[in-house]
């Protein structure tokens, strides 16, 4: 009984973190979701060590497996914008494809360049 | 017969319908293994055209699933695992990562408003797209903060996301990237988990850093994209 109780017990940090998440969300003024301030929350308290990695990490696991189904519903809400992107589908893509293109070449080429000037100056 | 009123009021109709579709589409992934079909992607087809053919509306389907999207705020809570356990690389690394991925959301955001704004594209277009390079989990939270439309950033994440996969270790080999940290953070920045799993065949370090990536570039994108979206006309 113990052992499948401890899954009650890591939802209960992951949805009393998500919780605390809201709360900052309602009482604070930045344009941050719930839910980041929950992941930062979440960090830190396992930095902390108030909560410990067995304490949450098959809940988590858990959630992060089946993750894509939490998507579905806000994805099928497109059909019900399908008139405000007809004829600008073409010009999305293009968007979506230059700019995931411009951050692998620029994410690469900094990183790349930070960690040989850092290995140069170390030696 | 009337789906609508029969269905309206069904807690269950539109979350088995989701899990039915999901459950297909991994079967199809599973099945040929090609990148573009992704579940997701083939579970909402599968879900648009079941409702398009029977005459059920986003409404009716839209009263039962909901409650999936409830898991949004608690999946993200959980992202702060794999940032833990990946603590001790983030560490040594922190330089290389929080530059890096900075200059990478502000191209990221110039070249999305660049191009739309060229082709005079709406703004609430041009705001659903800004934070697609982002794991959706975190991408649709942003996009309701900034006023977009959650259905469309979700389609862009996954172009990002293939789009990582299939020509992603290409474009690093155009650009001679071949550090294995500066490898695994271009493709977990620009394409999150499935720019990952391509970072996992590449090898342990770039896995290690694109995972990392996936949630550094989402904290960053929250904190840089509201002041970028006062510019967006």
């Amino acid at each position: 009984m113990r052992g499948k109780m401890k899954y009650i017990f890591q939802f209960v940090w992951i949805f009393g973190v998500s919780l605390a998440g809201e709360v900052l969300n309602a009482l604070l003024p930045m344009p941050v979701p719930a839910s980041v301030y929950g992941l930062v929350i979440m960090f830190i308290l396992l930095l902390t060590g108030i909560v410990k990695l067995e304490q949450v990490e098959n809940a988590a696991d858990f959630l992060m497996a089946v993750m894509p189904l939490f998507f579905i519903d806000s994805t099928v809400g497109v059909m019900n914008y399908y008139g405000l992107i007809k004829g600008k589908i073409p010009i999305l893509f293009l968007a979506a494809f230059l700019s995931f293109a411009a951050v692998v070449v620029v994410v690469g080429v900094t990183a790349q360049g930070i960690i040989r000037g850092k290995r140069k100056r170390g030696k | 017969m009337e789906w609508n009123v029969l269905l309206g009021e069904s807690l269950f109709f539109g979350m088995a319908l989701s899990l039915v579709a999901y459950r297909i589409g991994f079967a199809i992934q599973a099945k040929w293994k090609k990148v573009f079909l992704n579940p997701l992607l083939l579970s909402v087809a599968f879900i648009i055209g079941f409702l398009a053919v029977t005459g059920i509306s986003y409404e009716t389907y839209h009263y039962g699933a909901k409650y999936l999207s409830y898991f949004l705020t608690p999946v993200t809570v959980s992202l702060a695992v794999p940032l833990y356990r990946q603590f001790q690389v983030l560490k040594k690394n922190v330089a290389a990562i929080v530059i890096s991925i900075t200059i990478g959301c502000f191209v990221h955001a110039a070249v999305i408003i660049g191009v739309l704004s060229v082709f005079q594209v709406d703004r609430q277009l041009i705001l659903s797209l800004l934070p697609k390079s982002i794991t959706s989990a975190i991408a649709l939270g942003v996009t309701e903060e900034i006023g977009g439309i959650q259905g469309i950033v979700v389609l862009g994440v996954m172009i990002a996301g293939v789009s990582g996969a299939v020509v992603g270790p290409l474009l690093l080999k155009l650009m001679k990237v071949t550090e294995p940290v500066a490898q695994g953070l271009a493709l977990g920045s620009a394409s999150h988990a499935v720019g990952t799993s391509k970072a996992i065949e590449l090898g342990e370090i770039q896995a290690a850093m694109s995972s990392l990536a996936i949630v550094v570039t989402g904290i960053l994108t929250v904190i840089i994209l509201p002041w970028i979206v006062t510019f967006v006309g």
